[in-house]
């Protein structure tokens, strides 16, 4: 007794399963995001650079932004300090938000490519954009 | 030594994976070249390993009976341990599959003075199996988020479940814990109980190892050396949509974590780790046992030669008649 | 052959330890010790049976014999022994050491013998199939856990597939259900391409061939040995039962294996049979031709199991009965449930059981048209069809060892328990891990139950004796019940040696006691001629 028949089958299922991610993706144009840096402060900023340098922006955001929670709801320090030593008011609603106002079209572009769902708008305010 | 080699082994892939990307600049290489073969290794090695095993066929009807068969209607019939129906195989393989059924039976032999023999539950192995593999699987799934533009809602569920308890920024995912300590037990098993570690062979180590370096790797860019996520992604969707792409600054970590995959992937259907394909295939499992009343036929049974009632009342006629036996041929 | 002695138990439990050698099992060279093996085969029972190789040997010479191109002959087989089973194939491949059956091997636990775990045993032959049948083996060799065959190797493949009694407990505890019976069996058949064989071995399969019974009984011998048993009946019940032989005609034929019509406590199991039949007015025949349930030559080769086999059905269909009825037996109920019917069926000429007493049909033998006694007596007396005096049986505290084979090859665990809760008031159960599908096995299965491997048989004992002499201790069991001929005769001796005090008996044996019989004078004694509880007097 061979029992091809289940073996074939089960094998094509295996592989639909494995190779899932392959024909989902097939032929579609790889949407890579595109967070908008145009909104009307950051136009008018004389040098267009936010607290720290781009790459750590890109990649430690996100620990920044908790330890300036902490720092602002557990010790009550509202001054960062960067890397060149200028000084910010750690505030998401007061400077991030400030800057970017834009939320749709920074924060969201990639989140959303990257299905993340910070909990930050649990507790702060959204910001108003206009529906467009 | 068959603990050591494996160990270098890995040590050696990080280092070559490490100098391929950070020093010579082969983000190419590593980054497309080497997972598109080692996909297609893995695909290739697995439809073959099982057609090989398919090609040979079952004989015999050969369920191992894990309890009572079926009797008669006021005998209560072990059904998912001793099944005689296609359903009941069926029950038998998914708790098999999915919960480990034999393992869970495990017992620990203990010897004392008399001598008396004792045996104990002893579930650590089921446990740390289970753990292992649910985990394994539950981080496979996770990392659809990196293989779908569009994250389907099941895929983002999950990932917030791993991740329900929000310790730490990015959240810790449960299953990175869990994997990396039962990973780290059956090392440790491995080495610690002397009868195991005279079994094991490298080829135990190495996936052991590797698949400790996977997870180390992975947990590494998550929370400690991060690397530029969004560009992960998109690397990884131009492989699945077969357009390449290499995007600036993700993190030779990165590239080591995908490097160590791409060796399991590679490594796999020529390794003990085909378990995967073949517990399906297991005839002392996958079989009801229905032999008596339903006739399993043989492809290669053949004619033998035997020893016939006329060869024998031949041999013995003369006492047969004797002893008032009935012949054949008087 | 020089008188192989056998350690005391006291010696032998001291010496036992769980532990590894400090080289790797590679590097640790096989040792052939006396007590632990069986003689080789002779050249005259394996020419008998059209073997190759026929010839006298013996297992601690320097030369074996072999052909030149023994090695050759060896891939040859594997190669082809890979193609015809999947799970020889498989199991080669998947195995992934996690340990689980390393513990629950009868012949570990009683040696201690790191070779004897499950895993090992199997990995004496899959380190062979690495060199030479997978590539990472070729080009990695050793680091892949590969080994080529040499002629030691041979020797040790030898050694440790005669110390498998192929009992499927390991199966049971493996997460991909490896079994080592079934690496055992191919590892055997492909050691009788060179007429690797044992002589307890080879010598009832000749037997069996050409007599019909592994004990080589000829015709007359078998009415002989019946003729007496009638007598004892007769002694016992003052009936005189008069059993047919070779009848065409009669609705049943009665297959069980020798080993009830020769020795004590088997006999006694066979005149149970018999009673119980002549009570029903059973239309029944014995056959000399097809004298033999078991099955010696499934510890050889499939061709050969299935020759030996193939008289069953064959003689049915020369009688023209309905259908067969099975004895107490391990392994044949395996054969009988697992490969007969595939081998030598399918059995139309015959129809599917249905109890001329009860009226019930068997529905789950109706392909191989083949039922257990012990089905069939469960059936009698939950039908209330049978008078029992289970007082009669009063004098025993019993116990029920599962054989391996009908509980694991099988599932036939209820039936038995059934029956001896009917027939007896004293029954206990051993430790849960001991019994039902975690039985373990007598030590001395697969045709081991030789005489100058003692110690290996009596090591092999030891877990079972174990869960007996807790039973002993806590229950004061003295009688040891079971449904296989050689638990009869084996565990009697494993008994003897770790749990003095306790007898062995057949189920049937049970059921003769306490059948109250029509026209029976009052019985004085039981079965074995010792007086029946409150007779002691007398």
């Amino acid at each position: 007794m061979y029992n091809g028949g289940k073996i074939i089958a089960g094998l094509v299922v295996f592989l639909a399963i494995f190779l899932f991610p392959f024909y989902y993706n097939f032929g579609k144009a790889n949407a890579k995001p595109e967070p908008k840096l145009n909104t009307p402060v950051i136009q008018q900023l004389a040098e267009k650079k936010c607290v720290e340098s781009k790459d750590f922006m890109r990649q430690e955001h996100m620990q920044l932004l908790n330890d300036w929670r902490d720092s602002v709801v557990r010790d009550g320090n509202r001054i960062y300090v960067n890397a060149e030593g200028k000084k910010f008011t750690m505030s998401l609603q007061n400077t991030c938000l400030n800057c970017h106002s834009n939320k749709k079209e920074f924060c969201d572009s990639c989140h959303n490519y990257m299905a993340v769902k910070p909990y930050c708008f649990s507790c702060h305010i959204q910001p108003k954009e206009d529906k467009s | 030594m068959k603990i050591v080699l494996p160990l270098v082994a890995v040590i050696v892939l990080v280092v070559i994976a490490f100098a391929g990307v950070g020093i010579a600049g082969m983000q190419f290489l590593f980054g497309v070249l080497i997972p598109y073969a080692a996909i297609a290794v893995f695909i290739l090695g697995f439809i073959y390993r099982v057609i090989s095993w398919s090609r040979s066929p079952v004989p015999f009807s050969i369920p191992t009976t894990a309890g009572q068969m079926k009797s008669f209607p006021w005998i209560k019939q072990n059904k998912l341990d001793n099944p005689s129906s296609t359903l009941g195989v069926i029950g038998r393989m998914a708790l098999e599959v999915l919960l480990f059924r034999s393992l869970f039976r495990n017992t620990k032999t203990e010897l004392r003075d008399g001598p008396t023999i004792t045996y104990g539950s002893e579930k650590f192995l089921w446990i740390a199996g289970l753990a292992f593999h649910w985990s394994f699987l539950i981080i496979f799934i996770r990392h659809f988020r990196f293989f779908m533009q569009d994250v389907p809602l099941v895929i983002r569920m999950i990932e917030g479940l791993d991740s329900f308890l929000q310790i730490g920024v990015p959240l810790l995912y449960l299953t990175d814990v869990v994997l990396l300590g039962a990973v780290t037990f059956l090392v440790f098993r491995r080495l610690s109980m002397p009868l195991i570690k005279y079994i094991s062979l490298p080829a135990d180590y190495f996936p052991l190892f590797l698949i400790m370096g996977i997870a180390i790797t992975g947990i590494l860019m998550r929370y400690f050396t991060k690397v530029y996520i969004v560009g992960v992604k998109e690397l990884v969707i131009g492989l699945l949509s077969f357009q390449p792409v290499i995007p600036d600054g993700i993190g030779v970590i990165f590239y080591i974590h995908l490097f160590l995959v791409s060796t399991l992937l590679a490594y796999f259907p020529m390794s003990k780790l085909m378990h995967m394909g073949g517990v399906f295939l297991s005839p002392t499992r996958n079989m009801a046992n229905n032999s008596r009343a339903v006739r399993h036929v043989n492809p290669w049974n053949y004619p033998v030669h035997v020893h016939t009632y006329a060869e024998y009342e031949e041999e013995f006629r003369e006492k047969m008649k004797k002893a008032g036996l009935p012949v054949e041929k008087e | 052959m020089a008188k192989v002695t056998t350690p005391k138990p006291a010696e032998l439990a001291e010496a036992l330890e769980y532990t590894t050698p400090k080289t790797e099992w590679m590097d640790t060279p096989t040792v052939i010790k006396p007590g632990t093996f069986c003689w080789g085969a002779k050249g005259k029972n394996l020419g008998i049976v059209e073997f190759p190789n026929a010839r006298d040997w013996t297992p601690t010479e320097e030369d074996w014999k072999l052909p030149e191109n023994w090695q050759e002959i060896f891939f040859k087989g594997m190669k082809d022994l890979l193609g015809k089973y999947r799970s020889f194939k498989v199991f080669m491949d998947i195995c992934v050491r996690c340990g689980a059956c390393a513990d629950k091997c009868h012949f570990f636990i009683g040696s201690g013998d790191p070779k004897n775990m499950p895993v090992l045993r199997a990995e004496l032959l899959r380190s062979v199939y690495r060199n030479d049948f997978t590539m990472a083996g070729k080009i990695l060799g050793k680091i892949a856990g590969a080994r080529p065959l040499t002629i030691d190797v041979l020797k040790e493949l030898w050694y440790y597939f005669y110390q498998c009694t192929e009992c499927r407990r390991c199966s049971l505890f493996c997460p991909y259900g490896i079994d080592t019976a079934e690496i055992t069996m191919m590892g055997r058949e492909l050691l009788n391409l060179f007429g690797l064989n044992t002589d307890w071995i080879s010598g009832p399969v000749a037997n069996c061939y050409m007599k019909g019974n592994h004990l080589g009984l000829e015709p007359h011998a078998i009415m002989n040995s019946i003729e007496g048993m009638v007598d004892d009946i007769e002694t016992i019940t003052g009936l005189r039962i008069s059993p047919s032989f070779n009848r065409k005609g009669a609705e049943i034929l009665f297959v069980t294996p020798s080993g009830d019509l020769f020795a004590d406590p088997g006999t006694y199991t066979c005149m149970g049979y018999m009673m119980l039949f002549h009570e029903l007015g059973l239309d029944y025949t014995w056959s000399t031709y097809a004298s033999e349930g078991g099955n010696f030559g499934f510890f050889t080769s499939n061709e050969m199991a299935k020759r030996l086999n193939s008289k069953i059905y064959a003689e049915a269909k020369r009688l023209g009965v309905k259908y067969i009825i099975g004895g107490e037996c391990g392994h044949m109920w395996r054969v009988i449930t697992q490969y007969m019917d595939t081998w030598n069926g399918p059995a139309d000429f015959l129809e599917v059981p249905v109890s001329p007493i009860t009226g019930t049909r068997f529905e789950n033998s109706k392909s191989t048209k083949m039922i257990h006694v012990a089905e069939f007596t469960a059936d009698l007396i939950k039908n209330n069809k049978l008078k029992l005096d289970p007082s009669r049986n009063d004098n025993l505290i019993l116990t029920y060892h599962d054989s391996c084979n009908t509980a694991r090859g099988m599932g036939l665990m209820d039936e038995p328990r059934y029956i001896i809760n009917n027939v007896c008031n004293n029954f206990h159960e051993m430790p849960e891990n001991t019994i039902r599908e975690q039985t373990f096995c007598c030590g001395s299965g697969t045709g081991l139950n030789a005489s100058e491997n003692m110690e290996l048989r009596m090591r092999g004992g030891l877990p079972r004796a174990n869960a007996v002499k807790f039973v002993r201790e806590k229950h004061g069991v003295n009688m040891l019940a079971n449904i296989c001929a050689i638990d009869r005769a084996t565990l009697s001796a494993s008994m003897d040696y770790w749990v003095p005090g306790v007898g062995v008996t057949g189920v049937h044996e049970l059921v003769a006691n306490a059948l109250i019989m029509k026209g029976e004078k009052e019985r004085e004694t039981n079965m074995r001629g010792d007086p029946l509880p409150g007779k002691e007097g007398n």
